[in-house]
């Protein structure tokens, strides 16, 4: 789950981390008399789940609270990377001597979390890593041991050689650190880090990314999700335990299982054709989900076609057949349905199906390539 | 010949009698894998269907029935203790079914089981199977068959997919394993390739990787090195979207690193023959058998 700028922002305060203080509004009258409260020139931020807000005209400078009404009226609405931007952040602006790049990554390889500190803040990291490699320090960490005085400080002296602005920064990696662990991050990143003209160290952008299986057991982490930044199809699915990922094709695919679910859309692009979505059903054979994966698919207009690719381990078929047959006798398709189905209690989910007027198929290329076929157009073979 | 488990596999089952632990200890033992012990705690001294002694605690099955392996049904919060308990007692590999682990307890888990000298595979993944000899975890046994090929695979179900058209075809398994589809797991690609180079029964074997993460290109690294054995390679998630979690924790692009495109090429690079399709396996398994 992606957290927006001020609410990473707000957890780096509550761990002593200095940033700029600020208002999130949703309309440009607010966001005029947030600038008037600030005093002084401010950046308006539109708060979204993208990268890239720069770039896109999403962060501006304005020196007045006119100005302010006026790029906010210009940033709320906007789109940025297919999101509306539904909310902004009003925040003084800081006088900036330097940018730092400062942020702790799960590393997949190592195990471990891994600082990545740069003096070259300010712009995308995977760019500096990739053409200056030279320029970024990364520390892996025992989390048994936490970060250790002495590698803090390594990494503050990495960034600064006076020893008082080392010494503030090593500070903000411990509390960075913390943050990371205590939210139960897989990304935490401050970008920029500034050291402002007064000599103050102040982390002007943050970014966290929370690893979802750590939801369960952190309800205050859970209770910042922004439903209303995400796609309400995704929301939905997500409340009925599905998982689901929009995409911009016409076969809907609904499949057991996130690997095969991944199989069966990449061979519905071998046949020529492009998948709808990401579905899977999970492990559970309950005919509810069924019924609910399909009330989503058909949701999507742009759906020509609707592939269901099901291998019964402890899924049995019989369960998804019925969940098929209980979910067209409530709201009859308006798009063809090919079903392939193999596994546990095979016999008794076909004869369902046929008893209901529908086959399936056995094989898995034969059932992605007519769903192909279908979709555009064609006549099922 | 098979790896990690087999004829002497002795099981202690951890949440035996859980909805889940319970349904699998049973077609577990169907198979004729050894479950010679339960644990949950507070039901120690009954006894599970009757005939598999149920403990407390993992120290105490391990002593009294002397399990070499544990296969863990318990839900995510109590996993990372289960994973570390099971190694504390001595068990040599220890499985987690167990989806939705949190990374941050998997960062202490594992060099914990690194010191007690214990395998871990997974967590969230399906086990393994070593066909005719022992299952530990939930592959479906009736889709397997005794052959030459040694599997290894971060997902379930597309495993299932693969393992069934090999047998459909003929060709059997030495050992299936999932290693898992969290960013990180016990056991990794090189860890299996490692161990279905030194078995002498297995003659090829069919991996099947994802998005996220550069275990593969890791592994195809190891291949071209290390390995006689030919290996046949397949990825899912081509047409992921980056930046979104793809149902696997772990199958992720984030930024431009860990797609599809990357891991092929470091395949091909690397003397792996490429499965376009799950189907593909079949042909090129067969080829490299011969």
């Amino acid at each position: 789950m992606n957290l927006h700028e001020y609410q990473a922002k707000d957890i780096f305060r509550s761990h002593g981390i200095s940033t700029p203080a600020g208002e999130v509004v949703t309309t440009p009258s607010a966001a005029e008399s947030a600038a008037a409260r600030a005093g002084g020139p401010v950046m308006v931020k539109a708060q979204v789940h993208a990268g890239g807000r720069g770039k896109a005209g999403g962060v501006k400078y304005c020196k007045s609270p006119a100005e302010a009404r006026e790029k906010a009226s210009a940033i709320l609405g906007m789109k940025i990377k297919g999101l509306t931007v539904e909310k902004v952040l009003v925040t003084p602006a800081a006088e900036i001597a330097s940018e730092a790049y400062v942020g702790i990554i799960v590393d997949r390889a190592r195990k471990k979390p891994v600082f990545m500190v740069s003096a070259a803040g300010g712009m995308d990291i995977e760019e500096v890593a990739a053409k200056t490699p030279e320029k970024i320090r990364y520390h892996a960490v025992d989390v048994r041991y936490g970060l250790l005085p002495f590698e803090a400080l390594e990494l503050g002296f990495f960034l600064y050689s006076d020893a008082k602005l080392a010494r503030a920064a090593a500070r903000v990696m411990q509390q960075l650190y913390a943050a990371f662990m205590g939210s139960g991050c897989s990304l935490a990143e401050i970008n920029p880090l500034v050291v402002t003209s007064a000599g103050e160290i102040l982390a002007l952008d943050g970014k966290m990314v929370i690893d979802d299986n750590e939801l369960d057991r952190r309800p205050e982490v859970e209770a910042l999700r922004d439903v209303s930044s995400e796609n309400p199809a995704e929301v939905d699915a997500r409340n009925h335990s599905l998982s689901f990922i929009m995409l911009e094709g016409n076969v809907g695919c609904v499949v057991n299982g996130a690997g095969l679910a991944m199989a069966t859309m990449d061979l519905v692009k071998y046949y020529g054709g492009e998948p709808a979505n990401f579905l899977d059903i999970g492990g559970s054979s309950n005919p509810e989900k069924v019924v609910n994966a399909l009330r989503i698919i058909t949701a999507d207009a742009n759906v020509k076609v609707i592939l269901f690719n099901i291998f019964g381990g402890i899924t049995r078929t019989d369960d998804v057949a019925n969940g098929i047959v209980a979910a067209i006798k409530a709201s009859p398709l308006k798009v063809p349905l090919v079903i392939r189905l193999t596994g546990t209690n095979e016999e008794i989910a076909l004869k369902i199906l046929a008893e209901n007027g529908l086959n399936a198929s056995a094989d898995m290329d034969e059932a992605v390539e007519q769903a192909v076929k279908l979709a555009k157009g064609g006549k099922a073979a | 010949m098979s790896v990690f488990i087999g004829k002497d596999t002795t099981l202690v089952v951890q949440g035996i009698t859980g909805r889940d632990g319970s349904f699998h200890a049973r077609q577990m033992m169907e198979y004729g894998t050894r479950v010679v012990a339960g644990v949950t705690p507070g039901k120690g001294g009954q006894q599970f269907d009757g005939v598999v002694p149920i403990f407390n605690t993992v120290r105490q099955a391990v002593e009294q029935t002397g399990a070499n392996t544990s296969v863990i049904y318990v839900p995510p919060a109590f996993a990372a203790d289960a994973i570390m308990e099971a190694a504390a007692a001595g068990v040599k590999v220890v499985v987690c079914i167990t989806e939705g682990v949190p990374v941050l307890d998997m960062m202490r888990v594992y060099p914990f089981v690194k010191e007690h000298g214990a395998r871990l595979i997974g967590p969230n993944c399906p086990g393994l199977i070593s066909p005719g000899e022992a299952k530990v975890g939930i592959i479906p046994g009736r889709i397997c068959a005794r052959g030459p090929v040694g599997v290894v695979s971060r997902s379930g179900t597309l495993t299932y997919e693969v393992v069934y058209q090999l047998t459909r075809a003929g060709i059997g398994q030495t050992t299936c394993v999932g290693i898992g589809g969290d960013p990180i797991n016990g056991t990794n690609f090189i860890d299996c390739l490692e161990a279905f180079e030194r078995d002498p029964d297995t003659h090829a074997v069919a991996l099947m990787g994802e998005i996220g993460g550069t275990d593969e290109q890791e592994a195809a690294e190891y291949v071209r090195t290390r390995m006689k054995k030919p290996v046949v390679g397949f990825i899912a998630g081509q047409t992921a979207p980056p930046g979104r979690r793809m149902g696997h924790a772990g199958a992720i692009i984030s930024g431009s690193a860990g797609t599809a495109a990357e891991k092929i090429e470091a395949f091909e690079k690397c003397g792996i023959g490429i499965a376009r399709r799950p189907i593909d396996f079949v042909a090129l398994i067969r080829e490299r058998l011969k």
